[in-house]
């Protein structure tokens, strides 16, 4: 919560569409520095999207995302990675016939192989079983190692905004708990994080502030203690 | 009411705590799962001698297989004074790079490429354009390979743009495109806006010998034999190019093509420049097949367009498939097999036998040591006994027209299976068709019905081999090759040799 109020990623009126079809409808988002922000959905709420349209893989047909201030809208993924992007995607998606060690490095691929060592000693002091098994392939580990691997991977590219899709998917309860504590604890050395999921209570208990998207709309935002008071939450967050 | 479901399943387990915690100091450690960390040595393999075998041979460093590989390859002009045999190396030679370079674009690109012939037959023609009176140019060797190189490399650079937008069957299409536009204009050539280019269907004749450093190689020596150096040549700059892709293969390069193709988005969203590497891949296969080229034409002295067809391109898809795509001994493997494969099918004599062998094996696989295999095998034995006798009592000619090459296995397929001396039209497409229905049916049925049933059509498929096939040997090596890919995805989807794949659920 080393929240210091300078924006790090801007969503500003975002309207994306696939085709004829309005997905996005003037969202916008705001995250700031070091700030845990939690994006809430069910199923075709526009999570994915607003994601997509975050990294680059869409392109909004109008509004402007903005990373550190700096208007990225029409820059490549690339670019978005440079400028202190990162992501843990959707079912993790490692490398499977890579080794864990590989994953991390591909993580970095951006940035010079000679700084490495600082982020290989970060992620392994918060991961230490990613040094034990850093000659496994990361295809043969378990569910909850993976999900480690994928977070250790998106933070070696020292990342100030982090993005988090699903995180707690396919994790048995106590897993998903234990997940948002790291979460948490990442959070807390400064990396901005998004986390998208569906999990409204975990999610919300570690965040600063949230947001409920319904149908491609910003329905509910606010501070995460107040959310999790709130009894519209539960309607939009159930679709009904 | 969603409260005391919620509750329910957000509490931890019983026991799952103290699994947990008992973790001891590498905490924090989410997922952490204590039955993999607990049974992670429980890997078995093979046990007694094979097992230490196996052990053994692991241990063997890559620059040891390739050396002793090369060692032995090196040595076949030397054990064989035959031209065809040692021709025969050399093609294989070629094979080897071919398939070396189409691993680049498949196996580690992940990019289904099916112009690659195409840039073989780019580098072909570019060397028989650079080295003979087609445009009066006569560079030496040591020049004209690297610009052949360079144009195969831009070509495929070309040919990879269409890739940044289309994947999978998409760029399939567009490559397979290409590769009829490159016949297409090869074969029509000699009359290129009013020019005489390729020389069309008649191709480029008498293009110059290798020359190295001043040193002319010559394509024949004396007596008319194929001149082994050349093997030499292709087989040194073969070591070359794998020591050089294996370093590729290391390299941050190489291990961000194998992540491209094992999951594209995510290698995206690591800010991987997917694009120029799925470019870069095209470009170096293009240029490893453009070299192949080079040294084809140098050894032939011509160039005609219909050595770049569809058939060699299923050819060198078959070998990079079964060694194994993606591993680079593998692909060397595939190509050795599927070289000397393709030769023995060439022969009736030796085709004949290995029809047999691959038959006795294939049931020996399926049905191991077992009451089964006694039946099967007894079983097919006796009828096909019965049918001969039955056939040959009722009329001689029925059974009187076998005979061939295969000394041992001809003789017992001459006494065994039913060969009329005049063959009546309609038998031989019937009795394929009703073989690859029968095969069908098999996998329908079950239990004993299945072995029943497998005893005639193992004779109706001695049947055609001996009274169709065998006869056909170029539809027939192509039939087999079908085979040996179908018999790969049953049994062996990563080829002999290639990574085991793992799943990402």
């Amino acid at each position: 919560m080393s929240t210091n109020g300078t924006p790090i990623l801007e969503l500003e009126g975002i309207n994306t569409y696939y085709g004829q079809i309005h997905i996005l409808q003037d969202e916008n988002i705001v995250v700031h520095e070091g700030e845990l922000v939690c994006l809430l959905g069910g199923n075709a709420s526009g999570k994915s999207t607003t994601l997509k349209t975050i990294l680059g893989l869409v392109r909004p047909r109008t509004g402007t995302v903005k990373l550190a201030g700096e208007d990225v809208t029409n820059m490549p993924t690339a670019h978005r990675i440079q400028r202190g992007l990162a992501i843990v995607p959707e079912n993790r998606r490692l490398f499977g016939p890579m080794t864990v060690l590989e994953n991390l490095e591909m993580g970095a691929y951006l940035r010079p192989k000679a700084d490495l060592k600082a982020e290989f000693e970060r992620v392994y002091e918060l991961f230490p079983l990613l040094y034990d098994r850093r000659g496994q392939l990361a295809g043969t580990m378990s569910g909850g190692e993976q999900q480690m691997v994928a977070m250790g991977r998106a933070l070696m590219s020292q990342p100030r905004l982090l993005l988090m899709d699903e995180p707690s998917m396919g994790l048995a309860p106590v897993l998903v708990e234990r997940s948002f504590e790291i979460i948490k604890q990442v959070n807390d050395t400064g990396v901005g994080m998004l986390i998208v999921e569906q999990n409204a209570n975990v999610s919300l208990s570690i965040a600063d502030r949230g947001y409920v998207l319904s149908t491609g709309r910003v329905v509910l935002e606010g501070k995460a203690a107040d959310l999790l008071e709130n009894e519209e939450l539960r309607k939009a967050y159930l679709g009904r | 009411m969603t409260g005391s479901y919620d509750d329910e399943l957000s509490r931890p387990l019983d026991g799952a705590l103290e699994a947990s915690t008992s973790e001891g100091p590498t905490s924090p450690a989410v997922g952490r799962d204590e039955w993999v960390a607990r049974h992670g040595d429980n890997r078995t393999g093979r046990t007694g001698r094979l097992g230490v075998l196996e052990a053994r041979l692991r241990v063997v460093p890559w620059w040891a297989w390739l050396a002793t590989f090369v060692a032995l390859f090196c040595l076949v002009p030397v054990a064989s004074d035959s031209g065809y045999v040692r021709r025969v190396a050399f093609d294989i030679a070629i094979y080897m790079l071919l398939a070396l370079g189409l691993n680049v674009v498949v196996g580690w690109g992940g990019l289904l490429d099916l112009g690659y012939v195409a840039f073989f037959g780019i580098g072909a023609y570019a060397y028989a354009f650079l080295s003979s009176e087609q445009f009066g140019v006569h560079l030496p060797t040591v020049v004209s390979i690297p610009l052949v190189v360079v144009v195969g490399a831009i070509a495929g650079f070309l040919v990879g743009l269409p890739s940044r937008r289309l994947t999978g069957d998409y760029l399939a299409i567009v490559t397979l495109f290409f590769l009829q536009l490159f016949l297409t204009v090869t074969t029509n050539g000699d009359d290129l806006f009013g020019r005489n280019v390729t020389g069309g269907s008649n191709g480029i004749l008498n293009i110059d010998p290798l020359s190295i450093f001043g040193r002319e190689l010559a394509i024949s020596k004396e007596g008319g034999l194929f001149n082994p150096a050349y093997m030499y040549v292709v087989l040194a700059v073969f070591v070359i190019v794998y020591v050089a892709l294996r370093f590729v293969n290391l390299s941050r390069t190489g291990r961000a093509w194998r992540s491209l193709r094992e999951d594209p988005l995510a290698a995206e969203v690591m800010g991987m420049p997917v694009n120029s590497l799925k470019l870069m891949s095209f470009a170096f296969g293009a240029a490893i097949a453009a070299l192949s080229g080079t040294f084809v034409t140098a050894l032939s002295a011509s160039v005609f367009p219909l050595s770049f067809s569809f058939p060699l391109l299923i050819i060198i898809y078959t070998m990079v498939i079964l060694g194994g795509s993606g591993s680079q001994p593998g692909v060397v493997l595939g190509a050795v097999l599927i070289g000397i494969l393709l030769e023995l099918l060439r022969d009736p004599g030796d085709s004949r036998v290995l029809f047999y062998a691959a038959i006795v094996v294939g049931v020996l696989a399926v049905f191991r040591l077992s009451v089964k295999l006694a039946v099967v095998v007894g079983g097919t034995f006796l009828f096909g006994l019965a049918l001969h006798s039955i056939a040959g009592a009722v009329d001689n000619a029925w059974v009187n027209g076998s005979g061939g090459e295969g000394g041992g296995v001809a003789d017992f397929a001459a006494n065994w299976v039913i060969v009329p001396v005049n063959l009546a039209d309609w038998i031989p497409p019937v009795s394929y068709i009703s073989l690859v229905a029968l095969a069908l049916v098999l996998t329908l049925v079950h239990g004993w019905v299945r072995i029943g049933l497998l005893i005639p059509v193992l004779y109706l498929a001695a049947f055609v081999w001996e009274n169709v096939m065998i006869d056909q040997p170029e539809p027939t090596r192509y039939i087999i090759l079908g085979l040996i890919l179908i018999a790969l995805m049953v049994f062996r989807p990563t080829g002999l040799l290639g990574e085991k794949r793992v799943e990402i659920i």
